[in-house]
């Protein structure tokens, strides 16, 4: 279930893009860290303990939101803007 | 000949603006770099391009028209000003600054520069603290305004400071169930310092309003409330938390929104050499600035937040002043009474904010109640036993050799969110006061740099000696 | 205030690693000693540099102390209760053209005897055994006890395991001016401390030179400022230590993930205190990025550098001063003192107690400059 919640400015465009391979939506103006958060419930799991981790700040101070794509690119989860056919990944890249 | 370069001004909130306006009614053209994509800074902030429709009473309330006045301000300068949105200062060094834009980075000379970076929360950790669902209160509140956005559909506001009951406030009037004020400041404390907060009725009565609004809409307010944990497995499921007569309580919710006031963002002026001293209303050490925003390095000047916290008024009048500062330096001509009204009005300011902070006091007691096995470094995942272990073993005594022994700031956040959870932690354990252990360092980069970043002339460091492989 | 007088076997100057661990050695000695460091102990070289724990590629009049060294670090937890995450990854020195390989079969061959056991691979079997080198290198030469360690850890744990056998260690405390009297050597620390000894050692590191200076004998030492970057944490793809033929970039990736590198020079901030520079940075993270492929989307989290002396020749000074009997030197490691740090730490115990060492020092002589730089 999603973590964040929508409640107003729902009428922007639609931007899609997958997240662990699953084909979801966002809208135009979301941060990476909304469109994620608004179809699930973490961005990452922890390097050191396999933990999930949804971002704390949302201002680009706590670095708690650093996310990938399937390409293994790094992104700020909260600093960055959705984007059409993003490949973003919630999983640990550290246990598989 | 200094001239020749334009002044730099870091941040383009309401402090960053109104010194850029002022530089600008003098007929230089400041360069003004923002991180942010659009201006406006925390408390103004902008929602993105891309179809967001509230208007600015929606968004910032009470504060509309003063956030009108302050977008609309740099929007009259925007031709004659050099803005720099989506660009990070991740350096300062030797009289130039290291900018990040794009994924390029460029360097940019000063001769003066007006530091304006303001603010993010100050924060204690408690058990549970890093599930997904516990935000910061600025988070939760850059959720709503930002992305228009709740960080849950229950959720609990937890702490102290002016942004408690403001972002409660604003949930419960976006439609958000809001599952209770967890305020840990205990009710005497408020009511002993709004003696000094009739200096600013406004403010108070702001307050006032914000309280009264939650009570009458059933929201439960407890004071004197502290933290016991966050529960739940993958994601928040409640709040438990233990009230001002030590009785345990549990309180369902999916989000948890917590803050303890705000901590200004100080690396800038710490890489640009600035002498720093401890403010004891902020319980953080501060570059030091005179009433003018003058820091004790010459060129250099500092404003709003990002040197001490007193709120976005007089963030408006510190950056204008600043900007003032720097013209004199200039050997322009400035106009004495409106330097006169300036410093009456930020000294009014300052007094009403120390009777601000005893409102909101920090609940130094919660910092000593931390478990050993809570973590309070989130990017390292290291526990307050292990900070207080080196400080009882005597191997650390002040703030950088626990973190080389310990590696608390040295992960990605480089101490923002970790800082004064370590500082409590080693100046207990040790006895000193929370001043004896000093601070930690800042270093480049200020936040993580991609090691791809572009650099469009590479100058190629000094050569390196063949010899060492290390 | 009174001003408090402690007298002893052995005074030192400086709690680097060199300082500590002759202080634990004179301690297991059974000397009484006193350690006066004026910062904390290991807080700077000894704590801040690359991490390298490495034999390989030094110069050979080097290789015993080196060789020395080698076997303390693997008795770390019996001598410190701690392993400071010392392991023997293995230093792989690359080669990244023909010239370059044959100059690293020709240091196996010169280190011949020494002990390095250094293996060469090249071609297929270096691209099987390295993958994640990929083709950046033709080949390279590996020293399989090699490793890393964190610096932070090892170095001011010396200085501690010292003080539990007794030594006396001041912190914060800095050596103001040091004279000989009769046949003490006096160390006085502002007004509050009077040291008297009959032996002095100096590792002051970077700032050795103003303690030969003051027994007349000044030394050409410069202080240059290694440059230091480190990523976020990154899954494992690198288990051994590594160094490039012909100097430039090198790394190593620390067991919970983040990549250190190292490369070019920051700058001084006054005597005392160094910053990275900028184009040093931009060009090692572009350098380091270029050899490791994996880097390709890491972020740096941090930089830092250090404060280190440099000799003319790069060796370091270690032995008995030429003017003043009972002092001795140990510094100028020019970059390349943590790994030895501890074999010196272990000679400079043998020269105070019984005047003499196994360990050949004649090319460390500060005879070698001449007497007025
Ligand atoms: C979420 C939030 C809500 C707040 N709400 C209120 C409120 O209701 N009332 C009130 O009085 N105060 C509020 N505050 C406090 C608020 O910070 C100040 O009142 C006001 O915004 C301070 O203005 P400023 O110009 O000093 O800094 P800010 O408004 O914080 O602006 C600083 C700017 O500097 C930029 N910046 C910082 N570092 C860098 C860098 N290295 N590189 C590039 N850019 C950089 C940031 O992106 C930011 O835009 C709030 C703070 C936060 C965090
Ligand atoms: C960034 C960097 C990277 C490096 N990488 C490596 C590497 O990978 N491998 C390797 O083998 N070597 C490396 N080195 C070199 C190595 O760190 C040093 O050679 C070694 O640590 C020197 O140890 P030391 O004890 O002599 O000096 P230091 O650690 O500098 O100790 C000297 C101490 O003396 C103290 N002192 C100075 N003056 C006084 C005074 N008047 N009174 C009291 N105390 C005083 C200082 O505060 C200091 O703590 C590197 C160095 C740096 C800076
Ligand atoms: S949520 Fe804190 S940096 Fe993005």
């Amino acid at each position: 279930m999603a973590l964040l919640q929508r409640v107003a400015e729902q009428g922007r465009r639609v931007v899609r893009f997958t997240l662990d391979g699953r084909p979801v939506e966002a809208l135009e103006g979301d941060t990476v860290m909304t469109a994620m958060l608004t179809n699930g419930e973490r961005l990452r799991r922890t390097e050191f303990a396999d933990t999930p981790r949804a971002g704390f700040c949302m201002m680009g101070a706590c670095q708690d939101c650093w996310v990938r794509t399937e390409e293994g690119e790094r992104l700020r989860a909260c600093g960055t803007f959705i984007a059409d056919g993003m490949r973003l990944v919630s999983g640990g890249e550290w246990t598989s | 000949m200094s001239e020749l370069l334009p002044p730099v001004i870091v941040g383009a909130g309401p402090a960053g603006i109104r010194a850029a306006e002022r530089l600008v009614a003098a007929g230089l053209r400041p360069v003004v770099v923002d991180e942010a994509a659009r201006w406006g800074g925390q408390i103004y902030r902008q929602p993105p391009d891309g179809g967001f429709t509230r208007p600015k009473t929606a968004l910032y309330g009470f504060e509309a028209g003063k956030a009108d006045a302050v977008h609309r301000a740099m929007a009259a300068i925007r031709d004659r000003v050099d803005y720099r949105p989506r660009t990070l200062v991740w350096n300062c060094e030797a009289g130039a600054l290291d900018l990040l834009s794009d994924g390029t980075s460029e360097i940019l000379p000063f001769s003066h520069l007006i530091l304006a970076t303001g603010a993010t929360d100050r924060v204690l950790p408690f058990p549970g603290w890093t599930l997904p669902g516990v935000f910061t209160l600025g988070g939760s509140q850059v959720a709503l305004k930002f992305q228009g956005c709740a960080v849950g559909r229950r959720v609990a506001f937890l702490g102290t400071g002016p942004l408690l009951y403001l972002v409660a406030y604003q949930y419960l009037k976006a439609g958000v169930e809001v599952a209770g004020v967890f305020d840990t400041t205990p009710f005497a404390a408020q009511a002993r310092a709004t003696t000094g907060m009739l200096r600013d009725p406004a403010t108070l009565a702001k307050g006032l309003l914000f309280v009264g609004w939650l009570r009458a809409h059933g929201v439960p307010i407890h004071n004197g409330v502290r933290p016991v944990r966050a529960e739940g497995a993958e994601r928040v499921e409640a709040l438990v938390w233990r009230d001002a007569r030590g009785q345990e309580r549990r309180t369902g919710c999916d989000a948890v929104a917590f803050g303890l006031g705000l901590r200004s963002e100080t690396q800038l002026a710490d890489l640009a050499g600035c002498r720093f001293r401890f403010d004891e209303a902020d319980r953080a050490w501060l570059p030091e600035r005179d009433g003018a925003g003058c820091s004790s390095v010459p060129g250099v000047y500092l404003a709003g937040d990002g040197s001490g916290i007193a709120g976005a008024d007089a963030a408006e009048l510190a950056g204008e002043r600043a900007a003032l500062a720097l013209l004199e330096d200039l050997g322009r001509p400035v106009e004495a009474a409106r330097v006169k009204e300036l410093d009456g009005r930020l000294a009014r300011i300052a007094a009403f904010r120390r009777s601000l902070s005893a409102a909101f006091p920090f609940p130094v007691d919660w910092a000593a109640a931390i478990a050993d096995d809570t973590m309070i470094c989130r990017c390292e995942g290291i526990t307050a036993g292990a900070v207080r272990e080196v400080a009882r073993s005597g191997q650390a005594r002040e703030m950088n050799r626990a973190k080389a022994l310990t590696r608390v700031g040295m992960g990605r956040c480089q101490g923002r969110m970790c800082g004064a959870t370590m500082a409590e932690l080693l100046s207990r354990t040790l006895g000193t006061g929370p001043d004896g252990v000093g601070r930690l360092r800042a270093q480049p980069p200020i936040k993580p740099l991609p090691i791809a970043t572009i650099v469009p002339s590479p100058r190629g460091g000094e050569g390196t000696d063949g010899r060492e492989v290390a | 205030m009174m001003r408090e007088r402690i007298d002893c076997d052995v005074a030192i100057v400086g709690g680097g690693i060199v300082g500590g661990s002759a202080a634990l050695f004179l301690r297991q000695a059974r000397l009484s000693v006193t350690l006066l460091e004026r910062d904390w102990c290991g807080a700077k070289a000894s704590g801040v540099n690359f991490g390298g724990v490495r034999r390989q590629g030094r110069p050979l009049e080097q290789l015993p102390l080196s060789q020395r060294a080698h076997a303390i670090w693997g008795r770390l937890p019996d001598l410190l209760g701690t392993d400071a995450e010392y392991i023997r990854s293995g230093h792989l020195k690359l080669a990244r053209s023909e010239p370059d390989l044959a100059s690293l079969i020709d240091y196996r061959e010169r280190s011949q005897g020494f002990g390095l056991g250094l293996e060469i691979v090249t071609g297929e079997a270096f691209r099987r055994r390295w993958p994640a080198l990929g083709d950046r290198a033709i080949g390279g030469s590996l020293c399989p006890e090699d490793g890393h360690a964190n610096p932070r850890l090892v170095s001011p744990a010396f200085a501690r395991a010292a003080a539990k056998l007794g030594a006396v260690v001041r912190e914060q405390t800095p050596v103001d001016r040091v004279e000989k009297d009769g046949d003490r050597f006096v160390l006085l620390s502002g007004d509050a401390l009077e040291v008297r000894a009959r032996f002095l050692l100096n590792t002051a590191g970077a700032w050795s030179w103003r303690v030969a200076e003051a027994f007349g004998e000044p030394v050409p030492l410069e202080s240059l400022h290694p440059n230091m970057a480190v990523t976020e944490p990154l899954p494992r793809f690198l288990d051994v230590n590594i160094g490039v033929e012909g100097g430039g970039v090198y790394g190593r990736q620390v067991p919970r993930g983040n990549m250190v590198v190292g490369g070019g020079r920051g700058f001084a901030l006054d005597a005392d205190r160094a910053r990275p520079q900028r184009d040093a940075v931009l060009t090692l993270m572009r350098d380091a990025a270029e050899l490791f492929p994996q880097l390709r989307h890491a972020h740096v989290i941090r930089c830092w550098t250090g404060v280190e002396g440099y000799t003319p020749d790069r060796n370091p000074i270690i032995g008995p001063s030429r003017t003043t009997p009972g002092l001795f030197h140990a510094f100028g490691f020019s970059g390349a003192g943590f790994q030895i740090g501890p074999g010196v730490g272990q000679t400079l115990a043998e020269l105070v107690t019984g005047g003499e060492t196994p360990m050949p020092l004649e090319a460390f002589s500060i005879d070698r400059f001449p007497p007025t730089a």
